[in-house]
């Protein structure tokens, strides 16, 4: 999506500019999918939607999820974080070239150092898994945030949950 | 005399860790006097601060520095000692209202029937001189003020950009002939500043005075930094930056912003401290899922590893004397603390608490270890290194990560707030538990590590 997106941004401001080159606009350009041009204006239709095969979008799109998750204080890869590693390994195979970082995440309640062994314990416990099934370790590289990173933000149950996680991130695409 | 002998008194109450040893000796009271009576009380703290008047100093005469005019700088170099001895708990500075300005040569006789009206017991005046040769004078006297007496003099000779150390070494000179216990005012805190949103926080490489004054920023943000700790010659610090996605330790020198990283690249590596001889860096590398402890030299090479159990071993602190680390390990199910040699031989258990136990920090004094409890809430606790005599001294949402004063008395934390608006912030603490303070920061603040005293 993230490439479509652009493409159309592109698009219409190149219409918007192209009347004005130097000015700024008086009117701001339409948002993007209200009046965007006819994609047959900016070439053929793309079949994968914009998304590059081997991308990072791709990734994203066709996994399951891009993040696993654990209990407190564990690193253990339950069924459910297994299905979405199973996925990302499905992936994996069909771009032999890609290679990826895990990021290890913890939640608040541990102290920062600790949380900074503990996110690499997590990563690892992926690293291993996605390697048991048969994705090159070499392919892999990993990376604890601790608890540096948090992505909900409050203090309660629900919010240290969704911190506690690992999370794929496809670094050169196919 | 009686001053001081009621000062010891009060610290050898109230302090635990005197337990095993004699408390300083008082000077000799004088023949048929009573001293007051020692009562152990752990809880309730200190009763009393100790009044004390601290007038300004005046000048020889009003001349313009760098730092500002003469005049001026006596007033603020008051009120700096009066600051830093009203933050150590154990003195109550008489009110501005109460002080009057005195007259050069009247800082070396005092006029002991004003200030005895003002209930002040001790008395500091002082006076600055700006000399010939750019630098600055600063005289300093302590008295006894119901004996009428004078207890210690010093004078500082300072380049006028460290005008403030000089009202930090009368200040330190008055607590320690008071209290008997070691100096700390002049020292400074290098820490983490944080700003931003929760999820993105920038942070940077802070340095300042242990009072918050002459703050520098060392790092621009670009990176996440964590954990700096000083050297033992304060010329440089160590720390943990993200920098090129590749976590790992680096030093930084102070005086020319250089760094470089002290390991090559082998995995992640952090929690670094100096060894108080300044010739190894202790650290923690993280190497498929197993977290262990090794050494290397402060200039490079190879490390030596020195925890070899298959779980998180982290956190690690010198003793003093350099012969005994202690550290952390869940090595057992959950952190824990154990003390094992420096050449990391004889590891053994000292926390059995309930709960768990992570960032051990030993005293420069070596009696007490401090480190974070974790039992839902964070808190700050000590212990002898024996793991005998275990206390908490806050009680807040998240305390975490102790660092001592120079002398040993005084921990600093940060303390973080819970939520979404949740921000962390610096706080000293009394190792009695008393006299919680909040330590003033430009913006929000994190990871603190108190230097030595400075040279």
């Amino acid at each position: 999506m993230a490439r479509l997106t652009t493409t159309i941004l592109m698009a219409t401001a190149l219409v918007a500019t192209a009347a004005c080159s130097k000015k700024r606009p008086e009117v701001l350009p339409p948002a993007p999918g209200d009046t965007a041009p006819p994609p047959a204006q900016t070439g053929p239709v793309d079949p994968n939607g914009g998304i590059a095969p081997g991308s990072a979008a791709d990734f994203k799109r066709s996994a399951q999820s891009d993040t696993v998750h654990f209990g407190t204080d564990m690193y253990d890869i339950d069924a459910t974080a297994r299905a979405i590693l199973d996925s990302q390994v499905d992936w994996l195979q069909r771009y032999p070239n890609v290679t990826i970082t895990i990021e290890g995440h913890c939640d608040e309640r541990g102290t920062r150092e600790y949380n900074l062994a503990l996110g690499d314990r997590r990563a690892n416990a992926a690293k291993n898994y996605l390697a048991a099934r048969g994705i090159a370790p070499s392919r892999i590289s990993v990376i604890s945030y601790g608890k540096e990173r948090p992505v909900a933000l409050g203090s309660d149950e629900a919010s240290w949950a969704e911190n506690r996680r690992a999370v794929t991130v496809v670094v050169n695409g196919a | 005399m009686r001053l001081t002998f009621l000062i010891a008194a009060l610290l050898a109450t109230v302090s635990p860790a005197w337990a095993q040893e004699p408390p300083p000796a008082p000077p000799a009271a004088p023949a048929g006097a009573t001293p007051p009576p020692l009562e152990v009380d752990v809880t309730g703290g200190i009763s009393a601060p100790m009044p004390i008047a601290i007038p300004p100093m005046p000048t020889t005469q009003v001349v313009q520095t760098p730092a500002g005019s003469t005049d001026q700088l006596g007033r603020q170099l008051s009120e700096i000692v009066a600051n830093d001895l009203r933050n150590s708990g154990l003195f109550t500075p008489v009110s501005p209202a109460q002080l009057r300005a005195i007259a050069f040569p009247e800082v070396t006789a005092p006029t002991f029937d004003y200030w005895g009206g003002t209930g002040a017991q001790a008395l500091v005046q002082g006076y600055i001189r700006a000399n010939g040769d750019g630098t600055l004078t600063v005289g300093c006297y302590l008295y006894d003020v119901s004996a009428r007496t004078e207890l210690t003099r010093q004078g500082f000779v300072v380049p006028p950009s460290d005008w403030r150390r000089a009202a930090h070494k009368c200040a330190d000179m008055v607590y320690t002939r008071l209290t008997g216990e070691g100096p700390y005012f002049d020292s400074r805190v290098v820490y983490v500043s944080e700003t931003g949103p929760k999820a993105n926080r920038i942070k940077r490489l802070a340095i300042m005075d242990q009072d918050g004054a002459n703050h520098r920023f060392l790092t621009a943000g670009s990176s996440i930094v964590l954990t700096p700790r000083f050297a033992p010659n304060q010329q440089s610090i160590v720390y943990m930056s993200y920098v090129g996605k590749n976590p790992a330790i680096y030093v930084y020198d102070i005086g020319s912003g250089r760094q470089r990283l002290v390991v090559q690249n082998v995995a992640t590596t952090f929690a670094p401290r100096f060894s108080p001889d300044g010739r190894w860096i202790l650290f923690s590398m993280a190497q498929a899922g197993n977290t262990d402890i090794y050494r290397v030299a402060a200039t490079g090479g190879t490390p030596q590893r020195l925890t070899t159990s298959p779980g998180i071993d982290t956190g690690g602190s010198y003793s003093p004397d350099g012969s005994k680390i202690v550290f952390e390990s869940d090595r057992s199910g959950g952190q824990q603390l154990y003390v094992m040699n420096a050449d990391g031989s004889n590891q053994q258990r000292i926390s059995f608490g309930s709960g768990r136990y992570a960032t051990p920090v030993w005293s420069p004094r070596g009696d007490l270890i401090a480190f974070t409890k974790i039992a839902g809430p964070f808190r700050i606790g000590i212990m002898s290194p024996s793991g005998a005599g275990e206390k908490l001294l806050t009680n807040a949402w998240q305390d975490e990560g102790p660092t001592w004063s120079p002398n040993g008395r005084v921990l600093m934390f940060f303390r973080q707030g819970q939520g979404n608006a949740g921000k962390a912030d610096l706080w000293s603490v009394d190792l009695t538990g008393v006299n919680e303070r909040r330590v003033p920061t430009p913006l929000d603040g994190s990871d603190p590590a108190w230097g030595p005293l400075r040279p």
